[in-house]
């Protein structure tokens, strides 16, 4: 077995490789973000449904608007509470980003820090820079 | 038997770092095509599939025409392909990998090519395209892996490797044709708007495939120990022959077709093809000298004294190959497009970065085919005992 | 709508159990305990336009030259971010004019009258009854709805470009680059499209959801008509009744619903 040397060599290498990940970042662990509502978010208390029901299954409910709205024209939403809502990403003030208009602290934070990158905004324009 | 392929010489290794240098530089390309979109291509709005799509469709033969060895074997029990099967198959394994990259290449947002899969669509004919294609790639490398170890191992291969080897025959043709559907069963366009394009699709292949069969088997014996075997060439050879003279007959099928009807909406494309049209004729060359080599190629098969002599057999099938790839892989997809539905004659030329992607997969299937040939070969050698 | 709200239902059972996380099942709960008994539903606007059958007829009589025409198309690239590229190669065209020996393959013929002869035609998606666009998508990004209108969903759009090849009116176009930089002046309305999708017309379904006319017929001054078809009552079945109407390549039965009076 003189080839003992090379494959832990190998081994190691490859180890180290597979883990290099967490090298890589090590020390660099950040608090998770909390995304910031804006002063219409905050005022309007509730999102279309409640909270921590949009903060698991936003993507969710973003898909289904999505398909009801180019595929079937359906562009009202009534939530659990009986609410309405136009369904709408980006297009007026009654629209997600109406609210949401601090994209960059709303969406982008939380997107970053899970290394998530939807392609919304390939296409959907976004809202304008919040004016300090 | 991977480790097969990492035993070599010189001119073996030679072989696969410039292939990989060839993918390397295409690769980068391919990123660049990503990362600005399809517009570095020549495709446009009126011929808006191209160089990459005409590949696909040609490999599609290629690896439709692998069959044509393992048919005489498995099913009329022709032992002489015995010995040459296994290059049908490994042969159909690197086309078909060609072919799904070429695809990948041509899609616009190829990150969501599985959409195809999440949102399967029956009465799409490409949804179908995946099917045979993904089935018939597995189908080669289950079967084409077996045979090979068995005989490594100096036994008979298993009942069910033949089974799926039969099942392969069956599908081989289905690849072809499904691919011929794509085009064919498209209301507006009258090149392609015709019965007889999948069987033309069907000899063409039968023809290319194996002609590229007997230049890799004529390659094999010069640069290894193992011979194919004259038999088997000569019998690849007669296939070719039969293949080619039905490719051009349906051809010829065709032109009466469209040109005694005189349907202009058919005559056009045939017209932009072979003398120009309004003025345009980028092709109209390379048509010509398409039907040349194939006109020139059923000579010398036909006849004997000729065909028997390999190297005129080899001269024969080089101009064959590149006759039926001019004819499929540059004149059958730029035809169906030129002119457009509004009768403008828009005509495409592919751009150098393009042609450099085409190079790079190309070399991908080549380096697949070296590799796989390689193994082939050691066992071959090996049990021989050379 | 039936459809879609099980689907929803669907959806938001599957997560709840998948993820079994309690902030789910609370919201449920809390509404259960307020005593209503809704579950989300989504719904068509109450002001849409709707028909059975939607169809265009375009009165060429009413024009003269390209001016007449080109507010037209430039209401439409404006409404819809359409893109204006240098290169010919990577033209995108949602509405756009040709002579009538183009649009009319099969009804040109060397002695055709003056007028037409030298007349400019609106060309655009036919929204065909029976589209071959929507047989050859692999991923039903093309997809034809109940009322006819041929749409394209860019988010499942893989790019392949069958539809382009299947279109027998050369209707669709693809972004061969990303439009973005080449797009004047931003409708911050409409989404632009992304690098590698194909597009066309939408009828302005995104117009008739809110209870719009189509940008076209409302920068037409009357010459552009659409309704339904399936209503004997309607504008566009009093012209067609009135008028001799030709469409384009009949003979391919694809049906096209952009009906042309000469």
């Amino acid at each position: 077995m003189n080839d003992k040397n090379i494959i832990i060599t190998g081994l190691i290498i490859f180890f180290v490789f597979l883990t290099f990940p967490f090298w890589y970042n090590l020390g660099k662990a950040s608090p998770v973000p909390e995304p910031k509502l804006t002063d219409k978010a905050k005022a309007a208390k509730e999102c279309v449904e409640p909270k921590e029901y949009m903060k698991v299954e936003h993507m969710q409910i973003l898909d289904i608007w999505r398909d009801g709205v180019v595929r079937e024209a359906n562009r009202v939403y009534i939530s659990k509470k009986g609410k309405r809502f136009n369904m709408s990403l980006s297009t007026g003030d009654d629209s997600c980003m109406g609210c949401h208009s601090n994209k960059a602290e709303f969406c982008d934070k939380c997107h970053d820090y899970t290394s998530v990158t939807p392609y919304c905004w390939d296409c959907h324009i976004e809202p304008p820079k919040e004016k300090k | 038997m991977l480790e097969l392929a990492f035993k070599g010489g010189k001119k073996y290794w030679g072989l696969i770092i410039g292939l990989l240098v060839l993918m390397g530089i295409a690769f980068g390309f391919w990123l660049w095509q990503l990362s600005f979109g399809l517009g570095i291509t020549g495709m446009s709005r009126d011929v808006s599939w191209g160089f990459y799509i005409a590949q696909f469709t040609f490999l599609v033969g290629v690896a439709a025409g692998g069959v044509m060895v393992v048919l005489p074997y498995y099913l009329h029990d022709y032992k002489a392909f015995g010995r040459i099967t296994i290059l049908g198959e490994f042969l159909a394994i690197a086309a078909v990998i060609m072919c799904l990259m070429f695809i990948i290449a041509d899609l616009g947002q190829p990150m969501r090519a599985i959409n195809v899969i999440f949102y399967p669509t029956p009465g799409s004919i490409l949804f179908w395209d995946m099917i045979v294609l993904n089935g018939y790639l597995l189908l080669n490398i289950i079967v084409g892996w077996n045979v090979l170890e068995a005989e490594r191992n100096n036994i008979k291969y298993p009942g069910w490797v033949k089974a799926l080897a039969i099942f392969s025959i069956v599908w081989a043709p289905l690849i072809h044709t499904v691919t011929a559907y794509l085009y064919c069963g498209l209301p507006g366009r009258g090149f392609w708007l015709t019965a007889i394009l999948a069987p033309r699709f069907l000899a063409s292949a039968f023809a290319a495939g194996p002609a590229l069969l007997i230049l890799l088997s004529l390659i094999i014996r010069r640069v290894t120990k193992f011979d194919p075997g004259r038999e088997q060439i000569q019998s690849l050879a007669k296939i070719v022959t039969y293949a080619i003279i039905i490719n051009v007959f349906f051809f010829l099928c065709e032109v009466f077709v469209v040109f005694y009807s005189r349907i202009p909406s058919h005559m056009d494309h045939i017209k932009y093809l072979f003398v120009g049209l309004h003025g345009h004729s980028a092709l109209v060359p390379w048509m010509w000298t398409s039907i040349l080599f194939m006109v020139t190629s059923i000579i010398l098969l036909v006849i004997p004294a000729t065909r028997k002599n390999e190297a005129v057999l080899a001269f024969a099938c080089v101009i064959l190959f590149i006759g039926t790839w001019i004819d499929k892989g540059m004149g059958m997809i730029s035809g169906g497009f030129v002119p457009n539905p509004l009768h403008h004659v828009v005509e495409y030329v592919p751009t150098i970065p393009e042609l450099i992607i085409t190079l790079g997969i190309w070399a991908t299937g080549f380096f697949i085919l070296t590799i796989l040939f390689k193994i082939a070969v050691t066992v071959k050698e090996e049990v021989s005992g050379v | 709508m039936e459809n879609s709200r099980r689907s929803f239902l669907k959806l938001a059972g599957i997560s709840a159990i998948g993820l079994g996380t309690k902030p789910v099942l609370d919201a449920f709960a809390s509404s259960e305990a307020h005593g209503e008994k809704h579950g989300p539903e989504i719904f068509p606007n109450q002001e849409a336009l709707t028909a059975k059958r939607w169809a265009m007829v375009i009165d060429t009589r009413k024009f003269e030259s390209e001016a007449d025409l080109d507010p037209i198309i430039e209401a439409c690239n404006k409404i819809h971010n359409v893109p204006k590229f240098k290169e010919k190669r990577h033209e995108i065209d949602w509405i756009w004019v040709d002579e009538f020996k183009h649009v009319f393959t099969d009804l040109e013929h060397e002695f055709v009258d003056d007028r037409l002869k030298h007349l400019p035609f609106l060309v655009l998606c036919n929204h065909c009854e029976n589209p071959a666009c929507v047989r050859a998508c692999p991923t039903k990004a093309t997809f034809q709805r109940e009322d006819g209108i041929v749409l394209m969903d860019f988010h499942r759009c893989i790019g392949c470009r069958f539809c382009m090849a299947a279109c027998p009116y050369g209707s669709r176009s693809f972004n061969f680059r990303d439009p973005r930089p080449f797009i004047k002046e931003e409708n911050k309305a409409f989404p632009t499209r992304m690098k590698g999708v194909v597009e066309k017309c939408n009828f302005c379904a995104e117009r008739l959801a809110v209870g719009k006319m189509p940008a076209c017929v409302e920068a037409s001054n009357g010459a552009i008509v659409v309704g339904d078809l399936h209503d004997p009552d309607s504008e566009v079945r009093e012209l067609l009744k009135n008028n001799y109407t030709i469409r384009r390549k009949t003979h391919l039965g694809a049906g096209p619903a952009i009906y042309y009076i000469v």
